[in-house]
């Protein structure tokens, strides 16, 4: 079967392995009826919260960070820094936050009577997979990009291929490409076995809980509601899901910043910028592009729809965060892995702009280990010529650099053009035709923005 | 020799160099996508033969035969200094200058 007859049977092969007809959402032009697909495809928050509570998921306990308080504080303006709290997700069963999102689509895995799933992910969401497709005797197999084409694996996604394997999952492992998409599709033909995608209504809607368990951990624990919650963003579930359970518990303005590791420089898909990379998730090769086309994911139309969330966009440095990661442990005694903490190198710095009687809760941790842990990554990176040295990480060059920051007060954002973000997410969506007013309106509700900014990006674009 | 039945590793080239999909970068385009997959050897083989192989969910798979009883190696990495340097500045700035003295 050649590249292209496989990927020209994508959509069939999809509708097969989700149990979704995402035409049935679709109308107008270009539009596509979100609410009604999460509402219709997806269960509601009591639901989850069972399926969840039974299957080692969700719960996890909101941790005050004390002492990172303390180091905020120190580099902050008198009157300024904000308390930081850590949800420690790394404590669901597979040791991170995407356990909530195999729960759901597991669990509706078993309900459709599948007898196994796929996902296609390099990350922690197989091992998620592979745990939840444990304790309903699902079979499990996990496709991942692991491999440059020397054969040097990168070990963060090597010790997931072991957790995987622990926990009963069939592992194929490939070289650098998209084209893992097409030997994704091929098992899915061949096993019949359900697509759990990170990007179905399932995989996000199970994210709702720590939305909404951070609002209720926070209100609990120190009586107010949270200003800021700060969420690492890759392929934009965890914000999307964060952000819609956050809505679902109050309607209190709280401020959702994104925030990715940035990689500008390094091509996703080039095989030697691959192990030149410390971050394998969580980065900007990930965050900006499904940003901007959320249906560039692996279902026609993705549940992970950020823009219609998000408040604020940051990018911190490789540095930054293995600062932080290191910070983590020596101050608060928390040993965890560093993609999971680039929020709370973003929250660090974000935190120093409120004042003290504020809040900002970075909302997850994972797991951490051989390969994964920043010593691990720190040490390959120096195998693989990255100039590691203490300086000022705005000198970092992604693949060539990792600075450490030689003081805590040099770890600083860098805010990203929503506005430019927004515009791009337009023009990825236009088709030839005439809009009407139906797509105008879903093109504002993609950008939470009104008509008329959509018809003004429209003519930008145009004049280009 | 390497008996039927044994928990091994293949490697196989699913996409050779000119099969690559369009629109990737030039480096990637100029080596093959290769798969590894492991399962239980269908027959008696050597390394490097071509073999075929029962996976954990008794799909069959072909290719090249890499190892017999295949483990994994990761490990915490070469020691790195910095991290020490970190813990010692943050810890100083919190809790002060003699905390390990």
């Amino acid at each position: 079967m050649s590249y292209q007859a496989v990927m020209s049977r994508r959509n069939e092969i999809m509708k097969a392995s989700v149990g979704i007809d995402y035409n049935t959402y679709e109308y107008g032009l270009l539009a596509f009826d979100y609410e009604k697909m999460m509402k219709e495809a997806g269960y509601s928050l009591e639901e989850i919260k069972q399926i969840q509570s039974a299957n080692g998921v969700g719960n996890t306990p909101l941790k005050v960070c004390k002492n990172i308080t303390t180091l905020v504080r120190s580099v902050s303006k008198p009157g300024f820094g904000a308390r930081i709290f850590i949800k420690d997700e790394a404590l669901n069963d597979s040791g991170s936050f995407k356990a909530r999102r195999a729960s759901i689509a597991c669990y509706h895995a078993k309900t459709l009577g599948f007898k196994g799933v796929i996902a296609a992910t390099s990350g922690n969401y197989g091992a998620a997979v592979a745990s939840q497709a444990a304790k309903y005797g699902l079979k499990c197999i996990i496709v991942q990009e692991c491999y440059d084409s020397r054969g040097i694996g990168q070990p963060e996604i090597i010790e997931k291929a072991r957790a995987c394997e622990a926990y009963g999952a069939e592992v194929i492992q490939l070289s650098v490409g998209p084209e893992l998409f097409y030997v994704f599709l091929k098992l899915l033909e061949e096993t019949k076995y359900f697509n759990a995608s990170l990007y179905t209504p399932f995989g996000i809607s199970g994210v709702e809980t720590l939305g909404s368990e951070l609002i209720e951990d926070c209100l609990s624990l120190t009586g107010s509601f949270p200003d800021m919650v700060v969420v690492t963003n890759a392929g934009g579930g965890n914000l999307t899901g964060t952000a819609r359970g956050i809505a679902k518990v109050t309607s209190k303005p709280i401020t959702i910043v994104g925030a990715s590791v940035n990689l500008k420089g390094l091509h996703m898909a080039s095989d030697t910028d691959f192990n030149k990379k410390s971050f394998t998730t969580g980065h900007t090769g990930f965050g900006i592009p499904f940003m901007t086309y959320p249906d560039r994911s692996d279902v026609p139309r993705s549940a992970a729809r950020p823009l219609r969330y998000i408040d604020k966009y940051v990018t911190v440095t490789q540095g930054e965060v293995f600062f932080m990661t290191e910070t983590l442990v020596a101050l608060e005694g928390i040993e965890r892995g560093p993609a999971g903490n680039v929020s709370l190198a973003a929250a660090f710095h974000l935190a120093q702009s409120l004042e003290q009687d504020k809040i900002v809760i970075v909302q997850e941790t994972e797991y951490t280990g051989a390969g994964k842990h920043h010593q691990a990554q720190l040490s390959f990176a120096k195998a693989n010529g990255i100039d590691v040295y203490f300086g000022n990480p705005k000198d970092e060059v992604p693949g060539k650099s990792i600075v450490l920051p030689s003081h805590p007060s040099l770890i600083q954002t860098e805010e990203l053009d929503l506005n430019y973000l927004k515009q791009s997410c337009i023009k990825h969506q236009l088709k030839p035709g005439t809009l009407s007013m139906d797509d105008l309106a879903y093109l504002a509700s993609e950008v939470r923005e009104d008509v008329a900014y959509v018809e003004h990006t429209i003519e930008i674009l145009k004049a280009k | 020799m390497i008996p039927k039945h044994t928990w091994v590793q293949i490697r196989k080239v699913v996409l050779d160099a000119s099969h690559r999909a369009p629109n990737i970068p030039e480096d990637t385009k100029q080596v093959p996508l290769v798969m590894w997959v492991k399962g239980y050897l269908e027959h008696d083989a050597k390394i490097g033969d071509e073999v075929t192989i029962r996976t954990l969910t008794n799909r069959f798979e072909t290719g090249t035969l890499m190892c017999a009883n295949p483990v994994f190696t990761h490990n915490y990495g070469d020691f790195v200094i910095e991290n020490l340097k970190i813990a010692s500045m943050v810890k100083t700035i919190v809790f002060g200058g003699d905390l390990h003295e």
